[in-house]
């Protein structure tokens, strides 16, 4: 098995503060996975804010260097300070997709200049025919087309549609790998579904592997193969998302599946949490336990004292 | 649990707010409120749903009676029957305004990161807040904020900190304690709790209720969330293209929705342990400068006809509490909900 993706023993530690009254702050500890370069599949991360989600996104994309441990992608080493060739061989690989379409995009300037930006870096070309028609595939890819498009605005285009747009400038060099963080977060509840319809699609029809960094456990149910759940920097459950969803082993992934809202009893007024479970679930920040393989093919954080 | 028999405190009549501009010779008008009728009722959560450039913030504004140019009512009423008397908001002076701001009318503002004024700590913005409508001064006036952030589970120390040294939950517990210090019999809460994550969320919304409850006020609830609604709501209102499409009492617009819209909303939700396929709504919300013929959802609609095009629907009464605004709504199937219980009647 070749891997596309390779995340060894990740950690990641901030300083806060200045001079005097220096914090040491871990956003990720010892996180590991791979990703199979023969087999695309979301893979999903999930976690509160504040759990290190964004911070492990940003070391896969190389915007942010680990601390501990090394990441690999097909064999070579995420490095910030590679250099400018390998970068951009980086990048035109792994592509981002970012939480608000409305900051990710420029309001003064076109939608189709971001575009035609990432396609003449990307593609190495100034050749007007060329870049038209690669913006064309990859918004086509999205259920967009140039036409729609060009010359406008982003403010003359809906969240989703913006979303979309994003996407589709991602999907510009033909990536094996996207990093979507939150990329449904903002938009309406009403357009979220045709973005993850369309990371389904991705997946499915184009083999785009992505990682979907959320806090919707629906979504994440909906779309996702594989899932890990961190909280406060640590890995605490991993396994099959159907598996691992359907039953939380973990304190803290059950706490996650029992806030989400349920509309089976809408009207009910039922929004109580149970303090046991909260208590559980908060007991285990901090403590370092072990991850633990299942029969199932699941792996959970257990801990000594509980 | 029933509220019919409350009686009114906000009654919305025919309720038109345009955003009326006149640049160079052009003018443009955005019919972002077209003609809203509504009641609400003492101790009544009611929920307000709608995408992004609906006209539900508009129609926010209005109730807030933060009606500020290019924004103009245009005909209409918004009238409140406070203990203190009633007020029309939509025609209201400024001074008018002023009397019940706060004290009756209150809003919890989305986004607590921008609402809180990140170089002044938390108790001066309660001060800044609070000080004149509660007429409390120094070790007073201190006394009641703790008194009111200790029912918020905060402890005293936050008068003390800065906005950015609290977590987002902590801080949107702030403004809901901004905005309710003042016991309101009326509060405005737009998107509480869009930015949180789930566990963050539900405490909060437990919050907002238990509030709710405790003071006996009423909450109009805005949300795209209907999940959210679900679990918060009394009744809730669909707002679509600056009209409200249905309204009913929070269990039949989930189980029993009798507008092609509510049921597309409804139905596109995702839920843990199924992984069915969920449609997306196709198409894009209307341009409000420039809103289509008849109904305004029709170009989306999988049951438009030709009177849809051509005609707007009236908002017809069609239950107790429960009204509709769709030519066709007796043959809005309930799209979802194979677990749907018994005795919820269709």
């Amino acid at each position: 098995m070749t891997t596309l993706l390779d995340v060894r023993d990740v950690s990641k530690r901030f300083t806060m503060g200045g001079l005097f009254g220096r914090k040491q702050v871990d956003a990720v500890m010892d996180a590991s996975f791979s990703l199979s370069a023969e087999k695309p599949e979301i893979f999903t991360i999930i976690g509160e804010s504040g759990s290190g989600k964004t911070t492990l996104a940003r070391m896969i994309l190389g915007l942010e260097d680990p601390s501990r441990g090394e990441i690999l992608f097909r064999g070579q080493k995420v490095d910030r300070h590679a250099g400018r060739a390998k970068r951009l061989e980086f990048m035109s690989n792994v592509q981002p997709v970012f939480q608000n379409p409305f900051e990710a995009f420029n309001p003064l300037k076109k939608i189709e200049r971001y575009l035609e930006s990432t396609a003449r870096r990307f593609l190495h070309t100034s050749d007007k025919a060329a870049i038209d028609r690669a913006m064309d595939e990859a918004l086509q890819k999205v259920g967009l087309s140039l036409r729609e498009v060009r010359g406008r605005f982003p403010h003359e285009m809906s969240g989703g549609q913006l979303q979309r747009c994003a996407i589709a400038r991602a999907l510009i060099p033909n990536p094996p790998l996207l990093v979507a963080d939150e990329p449904v977060s903002m938009v309406d509840a009403s357009l979220r579904m045709s973005i993850v319809n369309l990371l389904k699609s991705l997946r499915d029809d184009l083999g785009v592997s992505v990682i979907y960094i959320t806090h919707d456990l629906a979504t994440a149910y909906y779309i996702s193969n594989r899932l890990i759940i961190m909280q406060r920097g640590r890995i605490v459950e991993m396994g099959d998302a159907r598996t691992v969803l359907d039953n939380p082993e973990h304190a803290y992934s059950r706490l996650l599946k029992a806030s989400v809202l349920s509309t089976d009893d809408a009207g009910a007024g039922k929004l109580g949490t149970d303090p046991d479970m909260l208590r559980l679930a908060n007991g285990s920040v901090g403590q370092a336990g072990r991850l633990i393989d299942r029969a199932d093919g699941r792996s959970v954080r257990v801990y000594e004292s509980v | 649990m029933t509220l019919e028999n409350n009686p009114e405190i906000l009654k919305v009549e025919n309720l038109k707010a345009y955003y009326q501009m006149n640049y160079f010779g052009v003018s443009r008008e955005v019919r972002a409120v077209d003609d809203i009728t509504v009641t609400m009722r003492k101790n009544e959560v009611y929920g307000i749903a709608g995408e992004s450039s609906s006209g539900k913030t508009s129609f926010i504004k209005v109730l807030a009676a933060a009606i500020r140019p290019p924004l103009r009512v245009v005909s209409g009423t918004a009238k409140y029957s406070f203990s203190s008397g009633a007020i029309d908001v939509a025609h209201a002076t400024p001074d008018e305004v002023e009397a019940v701001r706060w004290k009756h009318l209150s809003y919890i503002m989305q986004g607590s990161m921008s609402v809180l004024n990140p170089v002044r700590r938390i108790g001066k913005t309660f001060h800044d807040f609070a000080a004149r409508p509660l007429g409390l001064k120094g070790k007073a006036f201190e006394d009641r904020v703790v008194a009111h952030l200790d029912r918020l589970k905060l402890p005293p120390d936050v008068l003390r900190a800065y906005p950015h040294e609290l977590s987002g939950g902590m801080r949107q517990r702030v403004t809901i304690g901004l905005a309710t210090v003042c016991h309101p019999e009326f509060i405005i809460a737009d998107e509480p709790t869009t930015a949180l994550d789930v566990v963050v969320q539900k405490e909060v919304l437990n919050l907002i209720r238990d509030i709710q409850k405790e003071m006996g006020a009423s909450v109009v609830f805005v949300t795209h969330d209907m999940s959210v609604h679900a679990n918060v709501a009394d009744r809730v209102g669909i707002i679509y293209a600056g009209r409200l499409v249905e309204e009913g009492p929070t269990r039949e617009m989930f189980f029993a929705p009798k507008h092609p819209y509510t049921a597309h909303l409804v139905a596109s939700l995702p839920r843990i342990g199924d992984t069915q396929q969920r449609p997306a709504l196709e198409g894009r919300p209307p341009n409000l400068a420039d809103p289509p013929q008849g109904c305004r959802f029709h170009p989306r609609c999988p049951l438009a006809i030709d009177i849809c095009r051509k005609e707007v629907p009236p908002l017809e009464t069609i239950g107790p509490d429960h009204r509709t605004a769709c030519w066709r709504w007796r043959d809005v199937a309930p799209l979802v909900h194979a677990t749907q219980p018994a005795g919820v009647m269709a």
